[in-house]
């Protein structure tokens, strides 16, 4: 049974996840782009946001640009530079620095949103949850830098990203190299996944929206009557 | 030259009573949802006061529109690409609710269902955002209705800069004027620079600024770079809304609601041709005083063949150049110099004008203390000061202000003249630089303002409709989620927005969620 519920969280559930992340967003994108929006507040609130939002964001997006670096390099390519256990050292500290960012920037997130009347009148139970989901997110991640200083020599750094580099290229056996791992790891792993699972259907979706367009669009936009679309001679 | 059409907009001010019908019938038929119950498309403000919202003219504080650079480039106020995505995790320029107003209504239930007390029932306010009971309403909609409020607290309008403002607190001294205001639906707009999803455009073919409610994403920073404040953020749906100046009516050769209804017969609306190419010479030029001849510069002559030939080359359709030849905003802007820009310094080149109003001189005159300007009362002896109105509508040039003043005091001492006493006052036109055929159909524009007149609005053409082939099997927008139909609560978590609508007395009353 535990072998079962193993197995289903660490070589199932990854794909479960990706792919209601992958298609819910095009779903949502394609059927109902009118709910597709940051949800932001600020207009009823700027308390606290200017110092909160500001950490959180720059917190998270760091922590995120760390994993997908950090789990998906191959041990071959990064050794060129880098020792395992170096690089262990690496992520603890910069994604330390990142998470007590975030850290702040969450908490202050986390109590307006619980304590601020209007916030709280006029958002939704996602919004909510999902604050709270990545705020326990967040702590497991912090515990799990206190636990990585006991085996500093990248050992569970590099089982970690052998399953994730399994899970990526589709390959079996990845469940296989998270026996044995300390629950928090596990546990953060599992929410980690959570979180992709709902973001469709939170506001979580704006990570896709990241405008970089903006730094090369021209500062005008007009858009021209459309030319009548040809659909061919109708029957 | 690159010609563009433009369906353009004049207020005369002269003649606003400050009803708020455009106001109202704007509210009813496009702000009657949850999420932008404080939101006005339309709202008319008493001068001086601070505004809606509170100080919208301070740019200092929002930093809302354009500057140029010393190197003569023109960015945004707010800053440029980089430094206004930096922003975007905490718009610092946003305005909170409260500089508009918390949207409350009052417990008129409580009113019926109250138990026999001893004291008459009231209804007191309860909040829209947070259903909480508000003990005090500190601010509403029009808070500074005819000078409501202290005068140490209207006179932070910025309007009063370079004036000595303090007598104007007295009641000897005092003034007002209403100043409806709605999109200005810019040719340099700031709003559309600012949107980091590039959701904000300008229509090619009438000029009018949208938002695309699919592609905005509620990044809000076209709220702040909006000088003009007329950019609203919906709490509920989380997008960014503003005045579409009516354009299903437009495009059916209607005028938008707010001027069909206005009662003081003061909205124009008429065809503009302008050339695209010198929209940003025009709006960079270095001096602010300056910005409001340029802009008139870029206006083209209807009439002139070389322009109708490129107009034709561009697609604008024969019926559109008719009526650039009858727009009524093309002779108050053009022909008569009588309608100005509101604040040209912003640089965004607005395209709602405003004929600056008259004022009374009688409290002058009984005193014997009026000053004559050869045929006319001096213009210094109107009680609203021009330094004001040239604030207002050249960036604190007096000599355009004084001069549609002068025209407009001119063709009513003619008209006088030519009632009350039977005689051509020439000499009266010929001071304000107008021929007695202008004054005349100046007067039948002004006074008259027949229906005909002053909205001369060519319909759209069938060649700009898309085909609406695609369209088979859709479900149209909504404020939702397209084809969920009733219970757009669903799966993607669209919220359930609920509309309020006031029934007529005698319709029998259905559900009023949607």
């Amino acid at each position: 049974m535990m072998n079962y519920l193993h197995q289903f969280a660490f070589q199932i559930y990854p794909y479960i996840a990706i792919a209601v992340f992958l298609i819910g967003s095009w779903a949502r994108f394609d059927y109902a782009m009118y709910t597709w929006r940051t949800g932001s507040s600020q207009l009823l609130s700027s308390r606290g946001m200017r110092l909160g939002s500001n950490l959180f964001h720059i917190g998270i997006l760091a922590i995120l640009a760390g994993h997908v670096v950090g789990l998906l390099t191959p041990h071959a390519v990064y050794e060129l530079v880098i020792t395992a256990p170096q690089k262990q050292l690496l992520a603890m500290w910069v994604g330390g620095l990142a998470g007590v960012l975030c850290f702040v920037g969450i908490s202050i997130l986390l109590w307006r949103r619980l304590f601020d009347a209007r916030v709280r009148a006029t958002g939704s139970f996602g919004d909510l949850l999902v604050l709270v989901l990545i705020f326990a997110q967040l702590l497991l991640g912090m515990v799990s830098i206190r636990l990585s200083m006991d085996h500093l020599d990248g050992s569970v750094m590099v089982v970690l990203s052998e399953w994730a580099q399994h899970i990526v290229t589709l390959r079996a056996g990845a469940a296989n190299f998270i026996y044995g791992v300390h629950w928090v790891y596990q546990a953060h792993l599992v929410l980690g996944m959570t979180l992709f699972l709902i973001a469709p259907f939170t506001r979580l979706v704006h990570v896709w929206s990241i405008p970089l367009g903006y730094l090369w669009r021209p500062y005008q936009v007009v858009r021209k009557r459309q030319a009548t679309l040809n659909y061919g001679p109708r029957a | 030259m690159k010609v563009r059409a433009q369906i353009a907009m004049v207020l005369n001010l002269d003649k606003c009573i400050g009803c708020h019908t455009c106001s109202i019938t704007c509210k009813n038929v496009w702000t009657s949802r949850e999420g932008v119950e404080y939101a006005w498309f339309n709202n008319v403000e008493t001068k001086p006061g601070v505004g809606y919202p509170k100080e919208w003219e301070n740019q200092d504080k929002w930093n809302g529109g354009w500057v140029r650079t010393r190197a003569g480039k023109l960015v945004p106020k707010a800053g440029g690409r980089w430094r206004m995505l930096s922003k975007i995790f905490a718009n610092p320029d946003l305005p909170q609710i409260d500089d508009y107003y918390e949207p409350f209504d009052f417990d008129y239930q409580h009113l019926h269902e109250a138990p026999d007390v001893k004291h008459q029932p009231t209804a007191r306010p309860r909040s829209k955002l947070t259903g909480q009971r508000m003990q005090k309403i500190h601010w509403g909609p029009n808070w500074e209705e005819i000078l409501g409020t202290e005068f140490a607290k209207r006179s932070v309008d910025r309007n009063f800069d370079a004036i000595q403002k303090e007598i104007y607190g007295t009641f000897e001294k005092t003034f007002m004027m209403y100043l409806p205001r709605l999109c200005e639906h810019c040719l340099n707009p700031a709003c559309v620079s600012a949107c980091p999803s590039g959701a904000i455009y300008k229509r090619e073919e009438d000029g009018i600024v949208l938002i695309d409610q699919d592609k905005c994403r509620g990044w809000r920073m076209c709220v702040s770079a909006c000088p003009y404040k007329k950019i609203y953020y919906n709490w509920k749906s989380g997008k960014s809304e503003k005045c579409i100046f009516c354009y299903p009516r437009i495009e059916m050769g209607e005028p938008t609601v707010c001027s069909e209804t206005c009662v003081g017969r003061i909205r124009y609306l008429g065809v503009m041709l302008y050339d695209a190419d010198r929209i940003e010479a025009a709006a960079s030029v270095p001096a602010e005083k300056d910005l409001y001849q340029a802009h008139l510069d870029i206006f083209l002559d209807p009439f002139d063949p070389a322009v109708i030939e490129a107009a034709r080359k561009e697609g604008i359709p024969d019926s559109w150049l008719e009526g650039a030849k009858a727009s009524p905003v093309y002779k108050l802007a053009i022909d008569w110099q009588l309608a100005l820009p509101l604040h040209p310094e912003y640089r965004t080149l607005p395209m709602v004008w405003y004929v600056p109003p008259l004022s009374p001189i009688q409290s002058a005159a009984e005193r014997g203390r009026i000053g004559m300007n050869g045929e006319l009362p001096d213009i210094a002896s109107l009680r609203i000061p021009v330094r004001y109105l040239a604030n207002l509508l050249t960036a604190g040039d007096e000599a355009p202000v004084v001069r549609a003043l002068e025209r407009l005091m001119a063709m009513r001492a003619w008209r006088r003249a030519l009632n009350v006493e039977g005689v051509e006052d020439h000499a009266v036109l010929k001071q304000a630089g107008l021929t007695a055929a202008q004054a005349e159909e100046m007067y039948r524009y002004l006074a008259i303002a027949n229906y005909e007149d002053r909205f001369v609005i060519p319909s759209a053409h069938r060649e700009y409709a898309n085909d609406a082939y695609g369209e088979r099997g859709g479900c149209g927008f909504t404020f939702g989620n397209g084809c969920s139909g009733d219970n757009p609560a669903d799966l993607f978590s669209a919220r359930k927005t609920t509309t309020y609508s006031v029934h007529p007395n005698r319709q029998e009353k259905t559900g009023v969620t949607s």
